[in-house]
């Protein structure tokens, strides 16, 4: 027997009025894959991670998790929509990181970091600033835990995040371009943080990335979307070295040709 | 003569204990418009089905005159059985009447919340509680307080409306002494003067509490 996908997507569609976003989508992603979504603007990366996040609806199909349906539950047999309670039980093995970073302005790095654990999973206000103390210390910022957001450059407000998702000790981790509202020069630091997750820890990870080169040396898997379908997708040194889709190929040297 | 001074200090601590009562309507109807206001802006947003009943309910309020609203409690109501004392109706309907423009307020706030702050909560899988207390409603309310607060201040200024029910605040305490002495100068001088001043005041106190609100958020 096969090992059950820490992910995937059966057949599903998202539409918002007549535009359709994603069209019929099929991905399975395994336990501790890193998988990385590429693909031109507008084709539907942010949308698969946001409706995994549960911050979108699906029209059609059905995304399960570690093989329970994440948008639906079962009853009798039938799949019905899913209530609250149950998003609220699978939707805490996902994590997500923004590009706009959304840290909680009015908080430190700290409190950013201990406000889930304690007021979602019922951690002790010790144990959960022990626990922070430590994701922030592999972020490197241990010295800015009592800063506010504010006083925070924009790589060190992401690697806050970072920290911050880590600390409900999600299975899988969503990263939605979270260097591009960088400066360059604080690219590689939030990179750096990634890798180091990536290794330390036994996270499935899908990321959506303008870095190819971070998705070359990064990812098991890299997919490429165009107009709301997977075009291509393999390992990386296949998708980059040898692309098949004349589309990939357009893509990729238009990328290239840019940076 | 038109104005005595001697009457003027007689009058003084019949006044002052009216005054408390002006306060004290202020105060209790001001917290119950602030705390009723919140709960109906947080009700809207988490229970998207009750938006449009908030909505004719809020509009249905704040169209009809207050005085009204305070008869309605006061002499309506205990045809249906509900006996209220003229203070308690009237700083109901006081509270009630605020609460539907300090929902607004409130509204206003949440609206102007980035978007992301809400995908933040849902990402740490925050419960909607969780979210307006710790997150959303802290934000929200620095920016609102001035607002909140010239409410506060039309609020008390309009409590003589309860003499209309014969509460004794300031006004009604005013008219009685008015009428038994046939002397009005004073004692509606004396109110004008208390309204001024306690306008005054509330209004420096927001300014401050704006002031160190600002100086905190900035941060
Ligand atoms: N809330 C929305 N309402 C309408 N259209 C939307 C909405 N969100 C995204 N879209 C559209 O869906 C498409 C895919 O968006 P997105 O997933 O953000 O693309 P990508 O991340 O690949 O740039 C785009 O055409 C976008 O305009
Ligand atoms: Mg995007």
């Amino acid at each position: 027997m096969t090992e059950q996908p820490m992910v995937r997507f059966d057949n599903v569609s998202k539409r918002y009025g007549s535009l359709t976003v994603l069209d019929g989508l099929n991905l399975d992603i395994a336990r501790g894959e890193k998988v990385s979504i590429i693909g031109p603007s507008g084709s539907g990366k942010t949308t698969v991670l946001r409706m995994l996040m549960t911050l979108e609806t699906i029209n059609d199909g059905v995304i399960w998790v570690e093989g329970e349906p994440l948008t639906h539950m079962q009853r009798n047999g039938k799949l019905v929509p899913a209530d609250l309670a149950h998003i609220r039980k699978i939707r805490a093995k996902i994590g997500m990181v923004f590009q706009s970073f959304n840290l909680f302005p009015h908080m430190t790095a700290m409190q950013n970091c201990i406000e889930a654990p304690i007021t979602v999973l019922g951690m002790k206000r010790a144990d959960a600033e022990a626990r922070a103390a430590e994701l922030l210390d592999m972020v490197g910022l241990s010295e800015k835990k009592d800063h506010y957001p504010s006083q925070l450059s924009g790589g060190q407000q992401q690697r806050v995040a970072i920290a911050r998702a880590c600390a409900m000790r999600p299975k899988i981790m969503l990263f939605d371009e979270v260097t591009s509202a960088l400066d360059p020069e604080l690219v590689g630091e939030v990179l750096e943080v990634i890798r180091k997750l990536g290794r330390e820890h036994d996270l499935t990870m899908l990321m959506v990335t303008h870095q190819m080169g971070f998705a070359k040396e990064f990812s098991d898997r890299v997919c490429f979307f165009h107009a709301g379908k997977i075009c291509e997708q393999g390992p990386p040194n296949e998708l980059f070295g040898a692309p098949k889709n004349e589309r990939t190929r357009q893509f990729l040297h238009a990328v290239l040709e840019a940076g | 003569m038109i104005w005595d001074w001697a009457f003027a200090f007689e009058i003084l601590p019949v006044l002052a204990s009216a005054a408390i009562v002006s306060i004290e309507a202020t105060l209790i109807g001001f917290a119950l418009a602030a705390s009723l206001g919140l709960v109906l802006a947080v009700v809207r947003i988490a229970v998207p089905w009750t938006g449009w009943t908030i909505s004719v309910l809020v509009e249905l309020i704040r169209s009809t005159p207050l005085l009204i609203q305070i008869f309605f409690l006061y002499f309506v109501f205990p045809k249906f059985g509900v006996v209220l004392d003229a203070f308690t109706a009237g700083v109901l309907a006081i509270g009630i009447h605020y609460a539907a423009y300090c929902s607004e307020v409130y509204r206003a706030g949440f609206d102007n919340i980035h978007r992301g702050q809400w995908e933040a909560s849902v990402a740490l899988n925050l419960s909607a509680w969780t979210t307006f207390r710790d997150i959303i409603i802290p934000q929200a309310i620095p920016p609102i307080v001035p607002a909140l607060g010239n409410y506060l201040v039309a609020l008390f200024k309009e409590t003589p409306l309860l003499s209309a029910i014969a509460v004794l605040e300031l006004m009604q305490t005013a008219k009685i002494i008015g009428s038994e002495t046939f002397r009005y100068t004073e004692p509606m001088t004396l109110v004008g003067l208390f309204f001024l001043a306690m306008s005054l005041v509330s209004a420096a106190l927001i300014r401050s509490l704006e002031g160190l609100l600002n100086r905190r958020t900035m941060r």
